[in-house]
């Protein structure tokens, strides 16, 4: 098969976002659920800490120039610190750690 | 607030989002480039998926040539975390909001800016969500654009350091709910929990990514409804 890169962003964008629009276009009332409204609100929170650890382990050079990044951001995401900062301090946690470990 | 202040309230909470993306999406063009993709092409790219996870992982399909049907259900798996997202989202509008406004906001459905309207107080208006999408795609085109250019001349060392800038983004997202409540605390480890035994135990770990995270976010989410069931003012 002659697969075109075209093709393979056209396939990608079509089923992302179908994905995303199908729920917001067909769910149109109220879900009275209390379960299906509470999994709703766990949902993210769920998704996005699965995302993030262990995979965040292995997002730099070394294991533990990622876990001071790790607990860079989680001590600035306790403190309350925007996005941007939260990502920043990460990364010149791992940015600081590895110049130091790695010379 | 009308249309204009919301639209202005959303490119403000869409700031901090699109610094975010610059950083993350930068990261992704110099992988695009690296497997042959031009700046123009990975721009494209990022502009019509605008999925982090999703991009990461289809590129790999995209270099060793693999089927439609693959990158199809894999980009599936890996998304369909959005169609929980898109269902929250749908609760937080008007049920008058008409079909254009909800396939406008079905385009921004992302992680972060998901995470930023479903905190909206007193519902989502959908020209917040214009304001914010607008201002963090462009953040996440720039940012991938810039990659596939600009990539080949950084040292690899600053590049590792931004291998964490999407995960720090992710953990500010989630962690000052959970200080506010040990419901969504106990969540948030649980679900780190059980994804770090989905990677590492025998047979588990061979499931790919997109799957558990899947099935970690299925289970933890349904357990946590049943047992911790959330009173109207909570989600409010």
């Amino acid at each position: 098969m002659n697969h075109s890169l075209f093709g393979y962003i056209m396939v990608m964008a079509l089923v992302t976002y179908l994905i995303r629009c199908l729920p917001l276009t067909l769910i149109r009332k109220e879900i009275k659920s209390p379960f299906i409204k509470s999994f709703l609100v766990y949902v993210p929170y769920a998704t996005l800490a699965a995302m993030t650890f262990p995979a965040i382990l292995t997002a730099t050079n070394s294991v533990y120039s990622a876990l001071a990044g790790f607990a860079a951001a989680l001590i600035l995401a306790f403190m309350r610190k925007s996005l941007i900062l939260v990502a920043a301090g990460a990364s010149a946690a791992v940015f600081i750690f590895e110049l130091i470990l790695l010379g | 607030m009308n249309h204009s202040d919301q639209f202005k309230a959303g490119v403000r909470d869409g700031i901090p989002i699109c610094l975010g993306y610059f950083a993350v999406s930068f990261a992704f063009g110099i992988q695009a480039a690296e497997i042959g993709l031009s700046p123009f092409e990975a721009g494209m790219l990022s502009l019509l998926n605008v999925t982090s996870a999703g991009q990461f992982a289809g590129l790999s399909v995209i270099a060793a040539a693999g089927s439609y049907i693959e990158l199809a259900a894999l980009q599936f798996i890996i998304n369909l975390r959005y169609m929980l997202m898109s269902a929250a989202l749908s609760q937080k509008l008007d049920s008058r909001t008409g079909t254009l406004p909800r396939l406008l906001i079905a385009y921004g459905v992302t992680d972060e800016i998901f995470g930023v309207s479903v905190m909206r107080p007193k519902g989502l208006d959908p020209f917040f969500s214009y304001g914010c999408t607008i201002i963090s795609v462009l953040g996440w085109v720039a940012g991938t654009v810039t990659g596939a250019s600009a990539g080949a001349i950084l040292p690899a060392r600053l590049i590792s350091a931004l291998g964490v800038a999407l995960y720090g983004m992710f953990i500010a997202i989630i962690i000052p709910p959970a200080r506010e409540h040990k419901k969504i605390m106990y969540c948030v480890l649980s679900a780190m929990a059980l994804s770090a035994v989905f990677a590492w135990a025998p047979v588990l770990r061979q499931l790919s990514g997109g799957m558990r995270i899947i099935i970690v976010t299925v289970l933890i989410a349904a357990v946590f409804a049943k047992l911790f069931p959330v009173s109207e003012e909570e989600s409010a």
